[in-house]
């Protein structure tokens, strides 16, 4: 039966890369594809292409693409990823560059173009809002990026086309994997089953060290073997959609039962209906077997038919948010952390900043889990972090000075202020027709 | 005993919603789990944090549960004020019920 390989280059924008070059050279792949765009990345992409019309691609782009691309050549292995962000023509055209320094003659380069439905924007205003229910014109910030999640069809194509680097802009996830897969084992689209199926394999493999033992350490409780040498995941996938997941031997981390239960479930809400523009898939009744150290067998997914719709991801300017922080040791450190928000919210007060919404926290007693600050005792330090939300950037910035003048103002020790404004570029979802939609292949080729 | 002794938990987001899923160490302690953790007892463990609904969903192939929560997570993770934007922590506060 035949058999694909895919291994796990990145599991976010700014991943590690020597594990991706690891698994290129030692982990027998086909392909490897590297997951690169968060949910606000490509807004944040749009915006540097606005500023130079040849930019807006992930930023490690050329740092990936240095070291794996000429690796990935010699040993025959296709590279599908995302960091072409909102310039998927211009990444590709950086990748032919460095390909030619390298004479890779012959290689082929894919850029996936469609997902950007910003110019069509006008045509939309009067859908909702999925996380608000307000219509789309009574957003309130200015739109700078709308990209649809689109699926795999882009990807098979270029995949069919020959090529060797397939670079996209917004797909679903899972799509980055799913696709060759498809284009593989010649799967048909309306196989619901196999779609669901491939698309519980992409689900496992995207965040990358995730599943082979990163986010899951827990010392004496759940030991991981060298996890600062963690090794990143691939699967061997058969004509079935079953799959075995692994990976190098020699890496650190471990792929066991466990590792992979915890990344079947996240993120994925309801499991019998995941939500993809490939197809619902259906997690409920899937299982793990361990085979051997390091070898997961996961089978049991299966699928039902796609919506109509593409979700798009809207990038807006959102607000800014003004933030400081200082911290306190010693005997009574917690009194004074309290005396100094205290200070802080008088000090807003006073000087009338309006914010929409602000935070108090004492890192180390309530900043993660929000519980009352008066139920626990003074530990050996703490740090205070102040943090409000305004539509002023000059509001915001008192923020953090009020934070700051406790140096000199404040409570007795003090030390270690920070402070920052950051503009948040905020992100909202609306549900397009599919028909609305054609994703586009143009291909560049090595001379 | 806390729910840390016998299983573990990793949490995801989307937008304001968080997903935290729990998976017991041994299946035997499956059903103890599914009768003790359930999705009113886990709101009441969040309610610092959640304004919304929380859900609860069973993967019995792997014996897991899967909690949704609802306006969880300050506006999430594009826009919270939250020093823990994503809420990666909750996983470690759901553990730290006691059954």
């Amino acid at each position: 039966m035949k058999k694909i390989r895919i291994g796990s280059g990145a599991g976010y924008a700014g991943d590690r890369l020597e594990p991706s070059i690891e698994l290129i050279k030692k982990g027998n792949i086909d392909y490897i594809c590297y997951e690169c765009l968060a949910e606000r990345t490509i807004a944040i992409a749009q915006q540097n292409k606005l500023k130079d019309p040849s930019k807006g691609y992930n930023e490690l782009l050329e740092y990936r693409m240095e070291k794996a691309l000429p690796t990935a050549f010699k040993h025959g292995v296709k590279i599908i990823t995302n960091m072409g962000a909102a310039n998927p023509e211009s990444a590709a055209e950086v990748v032919r560059t460095i390909a030619m320094k390298y004479n890779l003659k012959g290689l082929k380069i894919a850029a996936v173009t469609g997902d950007n439905v910003y110019d069509n924007l006008n045509q939309y205003m009067d859908l909702e809002i999925w996380e608000t229910g307000q219509k789309l014109k009574e957003l309130d910030g200015e739109i700078i990026s709308a990209n649809a999640y689109l699926g795999i069809d882009g990807i098979v194509e270029a995949l069919r086309q020959g090529a060797d680097v397939v670079l996209t802009g917004r797909v679903s996830d899972p799509a980055l994997f799913l696709a060759p897969l498809v284009y593989e084992f010649d799967w048909s689209t309306d196989d619901y089953d196999k779609m669901g199926k491939g698309t519980l394999i992409g689900h496992l493999l995207e965040c990358a060290g995730q599943i082979t033992g990163g986010y899951y350490a827990d010392p004496g409780k759940k030991d991981v073997n060298e996890l600062w040498n963690l090794g990143f995941p691939l699967a061997e996938v058969d004509e079935e959609g079953n799959a075995l997941i692994t990976k190098v031997q020699g890496t650190g981390g471990r792929v066991i039962v466990d590792t992979c239960k915890e990344q079947i479930v996240y993120e994925i809400h309801d499991p019998e209906n995941y939500l993809t523009p490939d197809c619902i898939a259906d997690f409920s009744h899937v299982r793990v077997k361990q085979i051997a150290d390091d070898v997961v067998h996961v089978s049991g997914a299966t699928g039902k038919q796609k919506t109509d719709h593409y979700k798009v991801s809207l990038g807006y300017k959102d607000c800014f948010i003004g933030e400081g922080e200082i911290s306190y040791g010693g005997p009574n450190c917690l009194e004074r952390a309290k005396l100094a928000l205290d200070i802080v919210k008088k000090r807003l007060a006073i000087q009338n900043v309006v914010l929409d919404e602000e935070r108090y926290d004492i890192i180390g007693i309530n900043s993660l889990f929000n519980d009352n600050q008066d139920q626990y005792q003074s530990p050996r330090e703490v740090r205070i972090r102040v943090a409000g939300r305004t539509k002023s950037k000059a509001d915001a910035i008192k923020v953090g000075n009020e934070v700051e003048t406790l140096y000199t103002n404040g409570p007795a020790g003090g030390g270690g202020a920070t402070k920052g404004v950051s503009e948040i570029i905020s992100v909202a979802s609306i549900l397009i027709p599919k028909e609305d939609i054609t994703s586009h292949v143009v291909i560049k080729e090595v001379l | 005993m806390k729910l840390w002794e016998i299983a573990h938990s990793r949490t995801g987001d989307k937008g304001n919603i968080s997903n935290i899923s729990l998976i017991v160490y041994n299946p035997e302690d499956y059903e103890t789990v599914k009768e003790k953790v359930t999705a009113e007892v886990v709101k009441e463990h969040f309610k610092h944090f959640v304004q919304g609904d929380v859900r609860r969903y069973e993967l019995p192939g792997i014996q897991a549960l899967n909690f949704v929560m609802y306006g969880a997570l300050g506006g999430g993770v594009t826009r919270s004020l939250a020093m823990d934007k994503h809420g990666k922590a909750l996983s470690s506060f759901l553990l730290d019920l006691e059954l």
